[in-house]
């Protein structure tokens, strides 16, 4: 099976630089961007199979950036990263497509776990959609 | 608004009204009064004047009627006829007669003597020509005299007329028995103070004074301005009231005096007063008490009604203190909530490291990997904390279904039962078999249920027991968590559902549990009350509606 492939999309510096080298360890590929308008520049370039998406980012924001990703790639799953709290902002996340959410603080075998899972569904989708 | 200000308001709304109604009531009486008693008082004043007048026309008829019947007598008699004794006799036999009033008839000769007398008295040989009376007649023709006892010695007056005869003077002289005048002026008398009499112009008594005297006496009667033809003067004398109609009459210098107490005239009157008086205290009572009934009941609506108010106010001051801190939690949870995922993420790198391996041979690894543990542990905790402080910000859609309270208590129960074991207390289930379902938010319920088993389990701490009740109060089904704990002092009652109030050691408890419970109750339609005296356990009981009506938050 091949390497998971992940974009993480948050405003703290700090929060990128160490869910970056921890997913590394954990055999995914990760990069990293500062805001939902990279993140857009950087998908134009590069496939990537999961999406970690922080919901509350300055310029613009998580559910709009979804919007977009979801409008432009079918292939890409989407998970919401939300320290609001709220059980809601993630289920507005799903409810505008998102295929799950994860609440900050995580631990970070659960955020594997997800993205694992979101990582199979895709793949599944895909060959859903391929094989129709 | 305390105690005493509505009393202060009720009297002063008493006094106010029955200054408005008391006063033109006083007035009225007053004005009533005073004009009754005064036309009373002219009435019976000019009642007294009316008697005077016609009493005083009685008198001087009489005295008229005497004089003109002396005068008839001498002017158609001759001197020779009058002196003799025989003629005489039988003359004054005829006037006696039809006047019992007339004594004794006598003609007197221009020298004083006795010409002939004829009468019950020896007086035929006096002789009257230094008496004051005999040069007056022989002046004016005609006197009256004042009474006098005289030689006969009891109360009488005189007329005299005088007669010219071919050039002789001859005087034709009556004695009248002053006692016609006293039955004359006795039955004007009125009441037990009333009294009528004849003063000469000195002042003395012409007929008897019922309180003033004998004859001849001196009336005492006060000053007064005279000149009118009846003059009224009233004085008091002993605390009684006097008024006197005073008059003076035509053929003699005499005044006839009819005095009345208008106190004893007015008695009538003085009793319509009293009874007057009368109704006006139970009036003005009536008023008073129908004025204090009437303010107390409104003073006593408007402290409802106030009350009710500040009740209302706690409520919704309570209601809106919930929803800003539940802002404000939700505010503080965010902001932590990222630089916590960077520490965790941090430690979970150090981790990392250590689990594979690159970090062997590092002397302080035991050390280290303790330390990643403990931040690891209080990032946790500091979760656990944001996280429930998120909660209780949330806005919850509330489900709704058909839930059976006492199942869902069961359940619970059955969610602690290694603690409650572990603890050895005791639960009982006091529940009512006949409870409706309610629709509602089952997992909020059970949420609620939880988190008053879990505090009910920490105050008894071990060996207690804990009591679930279940009954229908109202449009409510009430559930009450009952515990024999320490239970609460009554100077934290009040505070139990605040945000952050907690009576357990720092980071055993968030102090947010009551508080969510209260908000969840409010969206529920809900309520939730407290009572526990401090060493005797604690009852929490909620109420959700029996309707199953679900408020939308």
């Amino acid at each position: 099976m091949s390497r998971i492939r992940v974009l993480v999309v948050d405003d703290e510096p700090d929060f990128l630089k160490l869910i970056g080298r921890r997913l590394e360890r954990r055999n995914v590929d990760v990069d990293v961007v500062n805001n939902g308008q990279e993140a857009l520049e950087f998908l134009s370039k590069t496939f990537v199979n999961v999406v970690i998406l922080d919901v509350r980012m300055p310029g613009l924001s998580g559910i709009e950036t979804l919007k977009e990703i979801r409008r432009r790639y079918r292939n890409t799953e989407v998970i919401m990263l939300t320290g609001h709290g709220s059980v809601e902002s993630g289920i507005e996340g799903i409810s505008h497509g998102a295929y799950d959410y994860i609440l900050k603080p995580f631990l970070i075998d659960d955020l594997l776990e997800r993205i694992r899972a979101a990582n199979e569904h895709a793949t599944l989708k895909q060959k859903v959609r391929g094989g129709a | 608004m305390t105690a005493t200000s509505y009393t202060k308001l009720r009297w002063k709304l008493i006094a106010i009204t029955l200054c408005f109604s008391l006063i033109p009531l006083f007035v009225l009486g007053y004005v009533i009064h005073d004009q009754f008693s005064k036309s009373y008082e002219e009435k019976l004043t000019s009642n007294l004047v009316l008697v005077v007048n016609s009493k005083r026309d009685t008198i001087d008829m009489f005295l008229n009627e005497r004089v003109v019947q002396l005068q008839n007598l001498a002017n158609t008699h001759t001197l020779a006829q009058m002196t003799n004794q025989t003629y005489l006799n039988s003359l004054f036999d005829i006037i006696h007669n039809t006047s019992r009033s007339f004594i004794d008839l006598g003609v007197i000769g221009q020298d004083g003597s006795h010409e002939a007398y004829s009468g019950p008295f020896d007086l035929r040989d006096v002789n009257y020509k230094d008496e004051a009376w005999f040069n007056q007649v022989m002046l004016k023709g005609v006197y009256v005299s004042d009474v006098f006892m005289g030689f006969r010695n009891y109360p009488h007056f005189i007329i005299a007329v005088k007669r010219r005869e071919a050039g002789k003077t001859w005087i034709l002289r009556a004695t009248i028995d002053s006692d016609v005048f006293t039955t004359l002026v006795r039955n004007v008398r009125s009441g037990k103070l009333g009294d009528a009499y004849l003063v000469n112009r000195n002042w003395e008594l012409q007929t008897p004074s019922r309180f003033g005297g004998k004859v001849l006496s001196r009336a005492h009667l006060p000053e007064y301005s005279g000149g009118s033809s009846v003059d009224i003067c009233d004085w008091s004398e002993n605390g009684t009231m006097y008024v006197a109609g005073i008059t003076s009459l035509s053929l003699t210098d005499w005044k006839l005096v009819v005095t009345e107490s208008p106190g004893e005239a007015l008695s009538p009157l003085l009793r319509v007063q009293s009874m007057v008086y009368l109704l006006f205290l139970i009036c003005a009572c009536m008023i008073f008490a129908g004025t204090y009934l009437t303010v107390a009941s409104v003073v006593g609506k408007l402290k409802a009604a106030n009350d009710e108010r500040a009740a209302l106010d706690a409520t919704i001051m309570q209601s809106s203190k919930m929803a800003s801190l539940g802002k404000m939690a939700a505010g503080v949870a965010h902001e932590i909530n990222n630089p916590l995922s960077i520490i965790r993420e941090s430690a979970g790198w150090i981790r990392d490291l250590i689990n594979d391996g690159e970090l062997d041979g590092f002397e302080a690894l035991d050390d280290l990997n303790e330390a990643v543990s403990d931040i690891d542990r209080h990032v946790e905790r500091a979760r656990t904390v944001t996280h429930r402080m998120l909660g209780f910000a949330r806005r919850m859609e509330p489900a709704q279904e058909d839930v059976d309270l006492n199942i869902l208590a069961k359940q619970t129960v059955a969610f602690l039962e290694n603690e409650i074991k572990y603890r050895n207390i005791e639960v009982v289930f006091d529940l009512d078999s006949n409870l409706p379902l309610i629709t509602t938010d089952s997992n909020q319920v059970q949420q609620i249920i939880l988190n008053l088993l879990e505090n009910s389990i920490d105050a008894v701490a071990e060996n207690g027991r804990i009591t679930l009740e279940s009954r229908v109060d109202g449009p409510f089904i009430a559930m009450g968590v009952k515990d024999t704990g320490a239970g609460i002092p009554s100077n934290q009652l009040s505070k139990v559902f605040d945000p952050f109030f907690t009576t357990k050691p720092a980071g055993e408890g968030t102090g947010l549990g009551l508080s969510i419970i209260y908000s969840t109750l409010n969206k529920l339609g809900g309520k939730i009350i407290v009572q526990s005296e401090h060493g005797q356990g604690a009852v929490f009981t909620f109420f959700l509606p029996l309707s199953g009506a679900v408020r939308d938050s």
